[in-house]
């Protein structure tokens, strides 16, 4: 059995790593583990977000850095009313010294809310920055009531990046520039195909035309209206934010009713490779947005790894092919424990508040550092923002399918592996 | 042509509706049972068809013919063992039960089969699309369609020419006098879940290849379910699938003026003929 004082026993005489060793001292000025929150989706509509959480976990909790650390996991079913519940809970009866949430608006803005409510500092990521700070203010219309926050920070990319990443890989193609866009009537549909401020106002400066015949429901049945729209208007590109099932319904209609557009690149939809699989044929050449791939050169802070040698291991451990939520989820962890190692009092949360704002380390998603870097002044005190490249799934004679990086401009540190490619 | 072409495509979802709802109506107006694991059953019907085409590499069409007779095993137990033992005077504790058992399915296929959206493959078929005048139909909404009216026709004839559809409807009509007359209601009402349970596998399949399902999805499939039951009136299979085609329609042609009103449309249709027709458009019995 390997306890914390072995560990430190063996630190103290190996004189290991900086990080572990910076890790000890809080260790021993509390002489008990510090506490990590975690709330994740672990059932529900959101859960393939959370499904590499159990073994990220486990493999941070192995590391060295990782024996100083408690971590516990509540389960939000999804459902944000609950995963405020359960905040509150970590918070007042587990007594947590850091909370940690990712995977989608809908769980990490109330678990965020409840924190900067209580004064215990939260470090988030997964979610767009915009519907992250902008969906926490107290009138998301009026950009000049909005507040930054105290103790809670945020890392992911924006709606700027997506836009210009679509963008990218558009201009590849020889097309006219006439846009179907697909919207649903959620938050992410409302956010993104705002004509003004969302992504058809970042396409319109592009010279692309958005045609969007207004918000769809969640899992409709029908999309000839939205078919019958897009051959009217001639779009040769689909673009949106739309649930798998929809996307499938909608391809599936398309095809049938004789609507072939040159490229189709959905947010969402299309993220993992078990949802590509289920459209077979269909879904060679479709683009996604990449947050991270085996394929992005970074490497783990905790365990040294390359993105490659993560999703292999994850791939070799669980028997299920890697997905973007991966780098990221471990990346939640190189941060925490990062933080971790430059406090002297983890109970105190204006203490860890400050050290998360100092952060400034390299992680398997790239640089994280709340610098304001590329952030409107309004948010960057909170947000910091990891690079954005696109891709597009190409389909291997066994069935399989690989994201293949075809657009890197505003992340040129990540390596294009093709040029985008028509669909047939 | 574009108005055609809703009309058409909305009659064509009608069919995809008529059949999720089919099999409610079956249950609803043999027993006066609603089933609100409906959409679950789906669901768990369409996972069932997936694991016999991927192990055993089987065509959809076949794995069907393999999941049906299972599926009605499984109805016909859940009667049994389940349900009959709360049917009574009270509607009250069958709903709570069926509720229950809707939360039960969907987390232990979660367990089973994780959260991710899954297909059952069927490629030469999906994208497939015929000339039928000046627009394009999908060979599979077609198929779905004649399928709705296939499983209808089949019904009607077991219900009115069978003494299984005797006792059905003797049962249905009052379970105390056909009790008297040496029909078992508990029996006939298994056998009637196993009946809807086969016809939920055959939902289950055009489920399954027209869009991706998770664990989750259904629920949201049992409202436009119910609403095609409900407007279909009471016992009436035909009226279901009346009642599956005016949501569809009334869909198809919202969304075609705005997206938004898709839903709102379908909801909006339903509550008219509620208001015209209390008791649906083709109430059978009168209760």
């Amino acid at each position: 059995m390997f306890t914390r004082r072995k560990f430190l026993t063996t630190t103290s005489a190996t004189g290991l790593t900086l990080a572990a060793s910076g890790l000890a001292a809080p260790a021993i000025a509390q002489g008990r583990k510090i506490k990590l929150g975690y709330v994740s989706p672990q059932t529900g509509p959101l859960a393939g977000f959370a499904e590499s959480d159990a073994y990220n976990i486990a493999r941070f909790l192995a590391t060295e850095a990782g024996q100083n650390f408690e971590v516990i996991v509540k389960d939000s079913q999804s459902n944000p009313t609950r995963a405020a519940d359960v905040a509150k809970d970590l918070i007042i009866s587990d007594e947590i010294d850091l909370m940690l949430v990712a995977s989608t608006p809908e769980n990490t803005n109330p678990v965020a809310t409840t924190c900067e409510a209580e004064g215990i500092p939260v470090i988030s990521t997964k979610a767009p920055w915009q519907p992250w700070f902008i969906g926490q203010q107290g009138n998301p219309g009026d950009p000049s009531s909005w507040r930054p926050f105290d103790f809670a920070f945020h890392y992911f990319w924006g709606m700027e990046d997506l836009g210009a990443v679509f963008v990218g890989m558009w201009d590849q193609l020889d097309t006219n520039k006439q846009i179907g866009g697909l919207f649903p009537n959620d938050a992410d549909g409302n956010a993104l195909g705002d004509p003004d401020v969302g992504l058809p106002a970042i396409f319109r400066q592009a010279g692309y035309v958005t045609h969007d015949p207004g918000r769809y429901q969640n899992l409709s049945d029908d999309f000839t209206a939205q078919i019958n729209a897009f051959k009217s208007a001639n779009a040769e590109i689909v673009t949106g934010v739309v649930i798998p099932p929809d996307f499938t319904t909608f391809w599936n209609q398309a095809r049938q009713q004789g609507f072939s557009p040159k490229a189709i690149s959905v947010a969402k939809a299309i993220l993992f490779p078990q949802s590509v699989e289920t459209l077979g044929e269909a879904g060679h050449n479709l683009s996604s947005e990449i947050w991270w791939s085996p394929q992005h050169p970074f490497q783990s802070s905790l365990t040294g790894q390359s993105s490659r040698d993560l999703a292999e291991d994850y791939e070799a451990e669980s028997g299920r092919p890697w997905t973007q939520p991966i780098g990221f989820i471990h990346s939640l962890f190189e941060v925490a424990s990062d933080v971790m190692g430059r406090v002297t009092s983890p109970e105190d949360p204006e203490e860890v508040a400050a050290a998360i704002a100092a952060t400034d380390l390299e992680t398997i998603v790239g640089h994280v550092a709340w610098n304001g870097e590329g952030v409107p002044d309004f948010a960057a005190a909170n947000v910091c923002k990891t690079p954005l490249v696109g891709g597009q799934w190409r389909r291997r004679e066994d069935g399989g399918f690989d994201l293949v990086c075809v657009e890197n401009g505003i992340a040129p540190q990540i390596p294009t592996a093709g040029t985008m490619e028509p669909l047939a | 042509m574009i108005w055609l072409d809703t009309i058409v495509q909305g009659i064509l979802l009608g069919g995809l509706y008529a059949l999720f709802a089919t099999g409610l109506s079956l249950v609803f107006g043999i027993m006066r049972l609603v089933n609100l694991a409906h959409g679950d059953m789906i669901v768990l019907a369409a996972y069932l068809i997936l694991v016999l085409v991927m192990t055993l590499g089987l065509s959809p069409w076949i794995a069907v013919l393999i999941a049906a007779p299972v599926m009605f095993a499984l109805g016909w137990l859940l009667q049994r063992v389940v349900l009959n033992r709360v049917l009574g005077p009270d509607i009250l504790p069958p709903l709570l039960v069926t509720f229950g058992l809707s939360i039960a399915i969907q987390n232990a296929l979660l367990e089973g089969f994780s959260a991710d959206s899954r297909r059952i493959p069927n490629p030469e078929l999906e994208g497939a699309s015929m000339a039928l005048g000046p627009i394009n139909v999908g060979v599979m909404p077609m198929l779905t369609f004649a399928s709705a009216i296939v499983v209808i026709v089949i019904l009607n004839r077991v219900i009115y020419a069978t003494p299984l559809g005797r006792s059905f409807r003797a049962t249905s009509d009052d379970p105390v006098t056909a009790g008297l007359m040496g029909v078992e209601p508990m029996k006939v009402f298994a056998v009637a879940t196993g009946l809807a349970m086969v016809v939920v596998t055959i939902a289950a399949l055009y489920l399954g290849t027209r869009a991706n399902f998770d664990p989750a999805i259904g629920p949201a499939r049992l409202i436009y379910a119910f609403q095609a039951v409900i407007i279909g009136g009471l016992g009436s299979l035909w009226g279901t699938l009346a009642g599956g085609i005016i949501i569809g329609v009334a869909q198809t042609l919202g969304a075609a003026v705005n997206p938004e009103w898709q839903i709102l449309s379908g909801h909006i249709a339903f509550l008219v003929v509620l208001l015209i027709r209390p008791r649906g458009l083709f109430p059978r019995a009168y209760d």
